[in-house]
């Protein structure tokens, strides 16, 4: 008898599966996720969790028998009943075995536990910053093998051919190995000797030259080299994402509501995707201050509304630490579109003539009361930021009035765009 | 000086703490019970103490060590482990598998008298039933079946590299829909040689590449020739049909395979062959474990190697084991196997060693005979699940049990029918009948392979014969039927035959395109 103890072999065994079933139902996770995505509190989102999916596409079919035609059944526990008895059948079931709720069809809504990464891998899955175009070579985060010589240990599918046959030639003709010609040579003038002294030293020769091609090998380990490879620093692109969020009064809870979860996506976007980049949180009602993420999605703030007051913190921001011949900067600016009156000619100003230009990509987001039309608007920003956007400059414009809309906008707004072409504004 | 043994000295352990010299121990004593006094014969042991998580694993992969990779696995792994997680299921204590060595794997949360009453029941009990039952026997190849997985693990791995994941992950799904029509259910052929399988793959192959010769394809061929109009039944016999083991059919017989193709379908089939025995003695081979480990445990008992308070902590779970609800019951779901074949076989026991009048009535063969283990293993020897229930099942027991047998007809609107009771008239008709549910031949529907014409349209055609009206699962066949249709390459047609011998229900599936 033996005993093995298994608790020590490698986990996740069954990984591999999962990963197989994960992606074989792709799709419907990704739906899943973003349903559950609408009910859920905020910070839930961060979490992961359980989600349900209906179960098309990971049907097990079998070839069985269906529920009809008649049955017989052998039960226990009977008391009461004696030969010839009819039991009526129980309520709601048309005809059916009275025993079997358990069996059929069932099965549907499937729970699935997914971890918070693979949450976050399916939310995300296809987003990317646009652009992403200035890289210099200052973090070194990120590392990429790099050829750097040879060496004599390593992995056999590292085997460098070429110097390993030129070191064992030169090994060879170091050690005088005999040639195959040579030994050839020597075995024909044998063949031709008739003189049996000589064709006795010959041999003796062949004999001793044969040994010596044994004793001194074609190749030798000591021959073999391995291509080394070592890591080095690759260069990262820098990125800053200004994220601008009106807290003034005319924004009303559902608003704020739509607004947070916009950038909180945003948020989540971008600290799982890119591990370099900076995230600036900017919050104005009439002035603007510069905020911790704490206190942007959660802290309270009322007042009026001057759009460029926002504007000018993150020019100045920009100045001050974020180099734009070094940095990709990003902006995204949720509003309701208010804005003081005598405001609008100094945002278009800034917005057009400072921000932009140094920005690869800016987004703006009107969020709507609900109930509201998002296809159109009036406000005042949104007609500023319509005849700007028309100057070909990298601005995106969205409403959003209802919750469910936020994450398709978003997805809209980040979604990975192929090769080179530009962002559609 | 001699020293006297205290009581104490011959416990196998105290408390419910163990480790690995302690299941040594309690393996060697219940070695000695069941080889010396019960007369086991059995596999070597090997007892693997696993995580629960490792439980998990060797759930979704059907209970085996290794398994070849597939999504479906990920989907039971995933499912077992919500239920397990919210508390709504336990695990099982331990998991047995018919392998020599026979590996029992034991849960390290299980207390040290847990650990006596698993050894007893898998590492004998299951092993015994595996190494002598007829079927296990006949089927199933104990000591090739880890390398044939191995292999087949192997196999399946290298096909994904060659010709993809999706190709392979397709064929895989398509010969699990058909599992269940992949079995020989009639002996007739030699006995399974799972080692030999593996080297008949490679010479297969080595020969294939052998004769590989590219001129062939050069040399011009005449005219097809007309498909001589040679008589339906000569061209059955020439496909080997009714075949009713459709991957058997479908590796052999279907013309559009890549070879790699017909190899996973053989690997599937073989895995379904080596599951088959054990769908048809769930009662029987729970049930001989379950007594084994009863009588295992009441001798250590007996003998003072386990304490009192953890021989009562024993009695506990084996009556939860053992328990049998009334069909009334909120915790009903069908008959437990432990509990009926646990019955069962105390009752042979009892109409063994103590018959009463009836019983020597009704039981002339083993009425009285004394020698209760000697029967029991010609038993276990020699029959299933269907045949055990329909030889051994008592009048007493079936009034012990109370049990009752429902007609229902949907015809018939006032209710169910209640058409037998354990009174003298019913004992026979019950016994029948449960029998029957047990009979996998009975169960699963019929589905056979009844005709493909070659030369024509290469429709494949199936028949399932209808019995007491019961149709196929409408969404499952049509699914399964067009699985069926991708692999044989071309239409498939698959009638519902009813009694009157018409056509009542008709399944017909194209193959799929396939985008690469």
């Amino acid at each position: 008898m033996h005993i093995v103890d298994r608790r020590l072999n490698p986990r996740g065994k069954s990984l591999e599966n999962r990963q197989r079933f994960l992606r074989r139902v792709k799709e419907t996770v990704q739906q899943a996720v973003k349903r559950s995505l609408q009910n859920r509190n905020i910070r839930d989102v961060l979490d992961g969790g359980e989600i349900s999916l209906p179960i098309d596409g990971m049907a097990e079919p079998s070839l069985r028998r269906g529920g009809d035609g008649t049955s017989d059944q052998i039960l226990p526990g009977n008391r009461a009943f004696v030969e010839g008895d009819i039991i009526p059948r129980p309520p709601g079931r048309n005809g059916g075995k009275p025993k079997e709720a358990g069996e059929g069809d069932g099965e549907d809504g499937f729970r699935f536990v997914l971890t918070r990464e693979e949450f976050l891998d399916v939310f995300l899955d296809d987003l990317e910053l646009p652009d992403l175009a200035k890289r210099r070579l200052s973090e070194t985060e990120e590392e990429s093998p790099m050829r750097a010589g040879y060496s004599v240990s390593g992995s056999p599918s590292n085997i460098a051919v070429g110097r390993t046959t030129r070191l064992a030639m030169m090994r060879r003709v170091a050690l005088h190995r005999p040639r195959v010609g040579e030994i050839e040579a020597l075995q024909r003038q044998i063949e031709e000797c008739e003189d049996d002294e000589s064709r006795l030293a010959l041999e003796a020769k062949l004999k001793s030259l044969t040994e010596k091609t044994r004793r001194i090998p074609y190749i030798d380990p000591l021959d073999v080299r391995y291509r080394r490879f070592e890591n080095e620093p690759k260069p990262v692109a820098k990125a800053v994402m200004f994220c601008l969020m009106d807290v003034s009064g005319s924004m009303s809870e559902h608003m704020k509501d739509l607004a947070k979860r916009f950038y909180l996506l945003l948020y989540l976007f971008l600290s799982k995707r890119y591990k370099k980049v900076e995230i600036v949180f900017i919050r104005h009602t009439d002035k603007a201050e510069e905020v911790d993420e704490e206190t942007f999605f959660y802290g309270p703030a009322t007042g009026g509304t001057l759009v460029s007051s926002a504007l000018a913190a993150m020019r100045a921001i920009i100045a001050a630490r974020f180099d734009p011949t070094e940095w990709n900067i990003y902006g995204a600016q949720a509003s309701d579109g208010d804005n003081a009156h005598s405001d609008g000619n100094l945002t278009g100003q800034l917005l057009r003539h400072e921000i932009l230009p140094q920005c690869q990509y800016f987004a703006y987001i009107e969020v709507g009361e609900e109930g509201g039309d998002s296809s159109a608007s009036r406000s005042p920003l949104w007609t500023l930021y319509q005849g700007i956007r028309s100057e070909l400059l990298p601005l995106s414009i969205r409403k959003v009035c209802r919750r469910n809309e936020i994450f398709p906008v978003f997805h809209d707004l980040f979604h990975k765009r192929d090769g080179q072409s530009k962002v559609t504004p | 000086m001699t020293t006297t043994v205290r009581p104490k000295d011959r416990l196998l352990f105290e408390g419910a703490d163990w480790d690995f010299a302690t299941l040594q121990r309690i393996h060697d004593a219940c070695e000695e019970i069941a080889l010396g006094e019960l007369g086991l014969d059995v596999y070597p042991n090997q007892i693997e103490v696993i995580t629960s998580e490792q439980m998990l694993d060797a759930y979704s992969s059907t209970g085996m060590p290794l398994f070849y990779r597939h999504w479906s696995f990920g989907k039971h792994f995933a499912h077992h482990e919500a239920f397990y997680r919210r508390g709504m299921r336990d695990l099982a204590y331990e998991i047995v598998i018919n392998s020599s060595p026979c590996i029992s794997y034991l849960m390290e949360e299980n207390t040290a008298t847990m650990q006596t009453l698993v050894t007893a029941h898998a590492a004998f009990g299951h092993n015994h039933f595996f190494k002598n039952n007829y079927l296990f026997k006949l089927w199933t190849d104990a000591k090739g079946i880890l390398d044939y997985l191995d292999f087949a693990k192997g196999y399946i791995t290298r096909c994904e590299e060659r010709y993809g994941e999706a190709a392979v992950e397709r064929t895989l799904d398509a010969a699990h829909a058909l599992m269940s029509h992949g079995v020989h259910r009639y002996a007739g052929k030699t006995t399974v040689d799972l080692r030999q399988e593996e080297k008949r793959q490679q010479e297969r192959r080595a020969h294939e590449e052998q004769m590989f010769n590219d001129l062939w394809r050069t040399v011009p061929v005449g005219r097809a020739k007309k498909g001589g109009d040679s008589g339906l039944e000569k061209r059955r016999a020439a496909l080997g049909l009714p075949q009713d083991n459709i991957l058997y059919f479908l590796e052999k017989s279907a013309p559009r395979l890549q070879p790699w193709q017909r190899e996973i379908l053989r690997i599937v089939r073989h895995v379904a062959q080596y599951f088959h025995p054990q769908r048809q003695t769930k009662v029987m081979n729970e049930g001989t474990a379950t007594f084994v480990h009863y009588q295992i445990m009441n001798r250590l008992h007996e003998r003072g190697q386990i304490s009192d308070g953890n021989f009562l902590e024993f009695l506990k779970s084996h009556a939860n084991v053992v328990f049998q609800p009334g069909y009334d019951d909120r915790r009903f779901s069908g008959f437990n196997p432990y509990a009926l074949g646990f019955a069962m076989m105390q009752d042979i026991e009892r109409i063994v060693t103590k018959p009463t009048e009836e019983d020597r009535a009704w039981f002339p063969d083993i009425a009285g005979r004394g020698d209760a283990m000697a029967i029991l293993r010609g038993i276990w020897a020699d029959y299933r699940d269907e045949s055990f229930i329909s030889q051994f099942l008592s009048p007493n027991l079936i009034r012990q049990l109370r049990l009752f047998h429902l007609y229902d007809d949907p015809e018939q609107t006032e209710g169910v029918l209640v058409s037998a009771i354990h009174n003298e008239r019913g004992y026979l008709r019950i016994r029948r009948q449960l029998s029957r549910e047990y009979d996998i031949g009975w169960t699963d529907p019929a589905i056979d392979i009844v005709d493909v014409d070659l030369a024509g349209d290469r429709r494949l055609l199936l028949q399932h014969i209808i019995m007491n009206g019961c149709h196929l699962q409408e969404a499952d066949t049509t699914l399964v039927v067009q699985h069926l249709a991708d692999l044989w390459g071309y239409d498939v047609l698959l009638q519902e035959i009813d009694s009157s011998n018409t056509v009542a229900r008709e399944y017909a599936a194209s193959p799929r395109k396939i985008v690469q």
